[in-house]
């Protein structure tokens, strides 16, 4: 094997000692925390006696459990409250840079790391969460730990870990108009299979993933894990650097033009190898939705719910079970059938580009009568575009309201649930049973699928939407 | 931090024979607000195993008095989805203390391994051959010896070897903790950080 990957090139400039038989003690660069997986660690930090070793490479947001409506007021419910102000204690007390809730730099802590300049490409990067992945489209190592380690990263600014193996997904060709790049990662993960790269670190390349914007990439590589891969990661190219330039505090460095230069060697050399290599063909992506409680079942939004192929097997019954939980068989249309909820949002598409989309395709129509919108801004930044750019007003007009930023009904662990055996679309990443509260029904899907949602109330093909105007 | 020591178990067994078990099913993301670790192993697979009023649901198998016991035994892809530690609280707080599937979601596993609960990976043939097992006897005893690495049902004949690193192996059969590992190479650390600034 000749050449390195482009993850091997990040991995092996963070290795402070490798354990022969075990585990690689991994450099972390960025760690960035949130309410809901920390508390637990500085407790056991504070039980042994131990400070925070690198107070300054930490970021700290409060984005899972706060309300998107009156943030100006005290959180309402008493142990959500008490999560956060307990996150704010731990900041102040460890010298830790913390964006609460009404700061303008909060939002979803994978929208405004990057916002923020605080992710660059070559980093590794950890968050108690699993949609850290997300930061991997700058061309970093990253990806989500449990609160042990959120707890080992505060101690010693390292990590135990043992080199996944490695995976390439190219995608050649380009995304027809009216299809996103979260179709495009659905069709991979309906494809491979929401177990399909567990065990990997994967690697997006080819045509198609350069055409994508920043956004857009991140979009792909924060589903990385719905398939079970440890992370995704794209190589930097002019349009990481552009988007990066963007940035105040990242163009004004005066290592700015040397660290461009450091960053166009951050790629996969020719020749290198990888344990696996999968292709992709962008033209044959429609825009797609999921059927089932898995992310893993997604197809064509104008397709039919396949009948199980593996009968006998115990997926065979986990299957049905998961058409009955959404209250679908095998062989229906999903096409023209009702909805009741729409949320765009998350980590996934709570972007401008994200926003955008949505707004032009309902601009100038009507929310559907019955149907119940969540529209939440990914940061206080991106809301802060969005009224800018006139979104907000367009939205306004539409009859959407624009809430304030949080993870919100990604995963309901605040008040915007979805009633039980109500039907969602939804642009977060999961469509697990009760994931949006008790008993609900998620649908997911991209921005353009949710806004043809939200304007006749029923799934549509967003193209047909665009051809009837 | 010293954890407790895992040798060899020996226990009856719980079988939740579906696949893609996901970490909102272990527990729900409404039970994350607490700031301890305490206390999740009651709401354990909490919209399975309890109705919308908190009656325990018959059919459910933690409800079922025939299966108990420190071993659970799932299917593909156990662990999937969220990076959330309390789905192992929640496990371990249920007085489990080893998962048996023949796939496990990779964050779930280094989170399961950090807490002392063994993830025990065989393959789908055994998987399923034990599920029938238990699921015909609930009163069958599992052996599982983590320093053998072998998982057997004395008397049935069934046995089969399981992989685990090496590492991992040592730190789970002495309860060593990796924090305190970390903290014993803060010198290497210090000086890498000098290192790359050089």
């Amino acid at each position: 094997m000749s050449g390195k990957t482009l993850f091997d090139k990040i991995w092996d400039a963070h290795v402070v000692r490798s354990i022969s038989g075990g585990p690689d003690v991994l450099y972390i660069d960025r760690h960035y925390i949130h309410e809901v997986t920390s508390p637990q660690a500085f407790n056991g930090l504070r039980q042994r006696g131990i400070n925070i070793f690198r107070p300054e490479r930490i970021i700290a947001t409060s984005d899972h459990n706060i309300p998107t409506v009156n943030q100006h007021l005290p959180i309402a419910d008493p142990v959500s409250r008490l999560q956060v102000e307990t996150l704010e204690e731990n900041c102040r007390a460890a010298g830790i840079r913390y964006y609460g809730m009404g700061d303008p730099r909060n939002g979803i802590v994978h929208v405004t790391g990057p916002e923020q300049g605080f992710t660059l490409p070559g980093m590794t990067i950890v968050c108690g969460d699993s949609h850290t992945s997300t930061h991997g489209a700058f061309g970093t190592i990253a990806f989500g730990i449990g609160t042990s380690e959120v707890e080992m990263v505060l101690a010693t600014q390292c990590l135990l870990q043992t080199r996944p193996k490695q995976m390439r997904i190219n995608v050649k060709g380009e995304l027809h108009e009216g299809v996103t790049s979260k179709d495009l990662i659905l069709h991979i993960i309906a494809s491979l299979t929401a177990g399909g790269a567990t065990g990997y670190f994967v690697e997006y390349a080819g045509e198609a993933v350069r055409k994508l914007s920043m956004e857009s990439r991140m979009t792909v590589c924060n589903m990385s894990i719905e398939m079970g891969a440890r992370g995704g990661l794209i190589a930097p190219d002019e349009v990481t650097f552009n988007w990066l330039a963007q940035i105040p505090s990242v163009s004004d460095n005066r290592e700015f033009a040397r660290l461009i230069h450091h960053w166009h060697s951050l790629r996969s050399d020719r020749g290198a190898g990888f344990e696996r290599e999968v292709t992709f063909d962008a033209s044959k992506v429609t825009p797609m939705i999921t059927y089932g409680t898995s992310p893993g079942m997604g197809m064509a939004v104008n397709g039919v719910i396949p009948s199980p192929d593996y009968a006998g097997s115990s997926a065979n019954g986990s299957y049905l079970r998961s058409l009955e939980y959404m209250g679908f068989k095998p062989g229906m249309k999903l096409l023209g059938h009702p909805i009741d909820y729409v949320f765009l949002g998350s980590c996934t598409n709570g972007r401008i580009e994200d926003l955008r989309l949505f707004t032009a395709a309902v601009a100038g129509k009507k929310k559907a009568a019955g149907v119940t919108a969540l529209i939440v801004p990914g940061s206080q930044q991106v809301a802060r575009q969005a009224e800018r750019e006139g979104l907000t007003e367009t939205l306004r007009l539409a009859g959407f309201e624009m809430r304030q930023p949080g993870c919100s009904s990604c995963l309901a662990m605040n008040e915007d649930k979805i009633p039980s055996g109500k039907y969602a679309v939804s642009t977060s990443n999961r469509n697990f049973e009760g994931r949006q509260g008790t008993g609900a029904r998620t649908l997911l899907a991209g921005p353009l699928v949710a806004a043809a949602a939200a304007v006749t109330g029923k799934i549509t093909d967003p193209r047909e939407l665009v051809w009837n105007q | 931090m010293k954890r407790a020591e895992f040798t060899i178990l020996e226990s009856t067994a719980v079988p939740l024979p579906l696949a893609n078990i996901d970490t909102d099913q272990i527990i729900p993301a409404r039970f994350l607000s607490a700031t301890g670790r305490e206390g999740f192993g009651n709401n354990l697979f909490r919209d399975w195993r309890y109705d919308a009023d908190g009656n325990p649901v018959p059919g459910f198998v933690l409800n079922r008095p025939e299966f108990r016991g420190e071993i659970l035994i799932a299917g593909s892809n156990f662990g999937c989805g969220s990076s959330r530690e309390h789905a192992v609280w929640a496990i371990t707080g249920h007085d489990f203390r080893a998962v048996v599937s023949d796939s496990f979601a990779d964050i779930f596993m280094n989170n399961a391994l950090n807490n002392g609960l063994l993830t025990v990976t065989v393959t789908p043939e055994f998987l399923a051959q034990l599920t029938g097992l238990i699921t015909s006897k609930p009163e069958t005893i599992v052996r599982v010896d983590l320093p053998g690495q072998v998982i057997t049902v004395p008397g049935s004949g069934l046995q089969a070897g399981f992989p685990v690193n090496p590492f991992r192996k040592e730190c789970l059969i002495k309860g060593l903790d990796n924090i305190d590992y970390l903290l014993s190479m803060k010198e290497d650390i210090m000086a890498f950080e000098k290192n790359r600034q050089a």
